[in-house]
C-alpha cells in the first residue's frame, strides 16, 4: 500500500500514455497541449489569489482566529472539526477559487503531511462549488425554482465536511 | 456577488480586531506579504497543474470518458428513470458524470448543461433535475489533480496519500445527498 501511494504519480502518467498510445493518440502532442490549457488555468487562478490572499493574511495576523477559535472551539472539537478550516468550510460552497487559497493557506502554515493540511485537502478534494454549480445548471435550464436542490446539495457538503474530518483523524490522527 | 460581501466582512472585521488586540503593525505588514505569497504560490502550483492537465488531456484524447459513460448508464438508468427513456438526455447525463469522475471540467459542464436542457423540456423544474444538480454539486472525482498539486507544491512526502479519504468521504457525501433528495422530495410540492 506504502509503496503504491508513493509510486502513484509516475504510475498514474504511465497508465494514461498507455492508453492513448494504445489509441494512436499522439501522446507528445496531447501533453502538451494539456500544458497550455494547465496555463490558462493559473492565468486566470492568479487574479484571484492576487484578491483574497491579503485578505486572508491580514485575517490571520489580526488575531481574530485566536479569539474565535476560543468560543468556537469546543464546539468544533465535539463534532471532531479542526477549527482552522472553518473558514476553508465557509467558503467552499460560494468560490472555487477562494477555498483553494483558504486550503493552500492552511497546508502552507501547517505543513501539506499535518493532519489540519490533510483535512482541508481532503475537503477540497471531495465537494464542489455547490451555489455556484447550482446557479450555473439552474440558470442553463432556464428553470428559476430551484426547490430542494439547494438544501440537499448543502446536506451533501456538510456530511463530506465531518466525514472527510473524522477520516484524517482517524488515518493520521 | 457574495464573495464580494464574505471578503468585504472578512477586512472590517479583521482590521477590527487587529486595531483591539494590538496587532495593528503585524495586520499592516500582511496585507502587502499576502499578495507577494499569492504570487510565489501561483509559481510553486503551476509546474504540477500543467503537468496533471497534460495527463488528464492523454486521458481525454484516449477516450477514457466514453468507456465510462458506458459502465456507468445502467446506474444512471435506475438513478434517473424518466430522464433516461430519451436517449439524447441519457447520453449527455452520463457524459456529465464520467468527465466528473475523471475530473475533465471542461467537458463535464457543457454535458451537464445539456442534461439538464433536456430534463427541464421533459419535466421543468422535476425531481431529476434537482438529482443532477445535487450530484453535480456532490464532487465524485476520481483524481484530485489540483489539490494533489498544492500539496506537493509545499512539500507533501507523497502527493496522492490522501486518495483513499476522498473516495470515501466523496462517496459519503454523495450518499448523504442522495438520502436528503429521497426525503426532501416527498417534502416539497413538485412545482413547475
Amino acid at each position: 500500500m506504502r509503496g503504491l501511494t508513493d509510486l502513484a504519480a509516475p504510475l498514474l502518467i504511465c497508465c494514461a500514455l498507455l492508453a492513448a498510445a494504445c489509441r494512436g493518440v499522439d501522446v507528445y502532442d496531447a501533453l502538451v497541449a494539456g500544458a497550455r490549457k494547465g496555463l490558462a488555468v493559473m492565468g486566470d487562478v492568479l487574479p484571484a489569489l492576487l484578491a483574497l490572499f491579503p485578505a486572508l493574511w491580514l485575517l490571520r495576523a489580526s488575531g481574530l482566529p485566536e479569539l474565535l477559535g476560543t468560543i468556537l472551539g469546543p464546539f468544533f472539537r465535539l463534532l471532531g472539526i479542526p477549527p482552522e478550516t472553518s473558514l476553508l468550510m465557509l467558503l467552499r460552497p460560494v468560490s472555487g477559487s477562494a477555498a483553494l487559497a483558504a486550503a493552500s493557506e492552511l497546508i502552507g502554515r501547517f505543513g501539506a503531511d499535518s493532519l489540519v493540511g490533510r483535512t482541508a485537502a481532503v475537503m477540497i478534494g471531495s465537494s464542489e462549488t455547490t451555489l455556484y454549480v447550482t446557479a450555473v445548471y439552474f440558470t442553463a435550464a432556464g428553470v428559476k425554482n430551484s426547490r430542494w436542490a439547494v438544501p440537499a446539495a448543502l446536506c451533501a457538503d456538510l456530511a463530506c465536511f465531518l466525514s472527510s474530518a473524522w477520516i484524517c483523524r482517524l488515518l493520521w490522527g | 456577488m457574495l464573495l464580494g460581501v464574505l471578503l468585504l466582512i472578512l477586512y472590517l472585521l479583521s482590521t477590527l480586531c487587529a486595531a483591539l488586540t494590538g496587532n495593528g503593525a503585524a495586520a499592516g505588514a500582511a496585507v502587502t506579504e499576502g499578495a507577494g505569497q499569492a504570487v510565489r504560490f501561483c509559481l510553486e502550483l503551476t509546474g504540477a497543474i500543467c503537468l496533471w492537465s497534460g495527463v488528464m488531456e492523454l486521458l481525454e484524447r484516449a477516450g477514457a470518458a466514453e468507456v465510462l459513460s458506458r459502465l456507468l448508464r445502467p446506474l444512471l438508468g435506475r438513478l434517473f428513470p424518466r430522464s433516461s427513456s430519451n436517449r439524447e438526455v441519457l447520453s449527455a447525463l452520463s457524459e456529465n458524470v464520467s468527465a466528473n469522475l475523471l475530473g475533465l471540467g471542461n467537458a463535464a459542464t457543457p454535458a451537464g448543461i445539456r442534461a439538464a436542457r433536456g430534463m427541464a423540456r421533459l419535466a421543468g423544474a422535476g425531481d431529476e433535475l434537482c438529482l443532477l444538480v445535487v450530484i453535480n454539486t456532490a464532487s465524485i472525482q476520481l483524481l484530485p489533480t489540483t489539490i494533489a498539486s498544492v500539496r506537493s507544491a509545499a512539500g507533501a512526502s507523497a502527493a496522492f496519500d490522501i486518495l483513499p479519504a476522498v473516495w470515501l468521504s466523496s462517496l459519503l457525501s454523495v450518499c448523504a445527498g442522495l438520502s436528503a433528495a429521497a426525503l426532501l422530495r416527498r417534502l416539497w410540492p413538485c412545482g413547475g
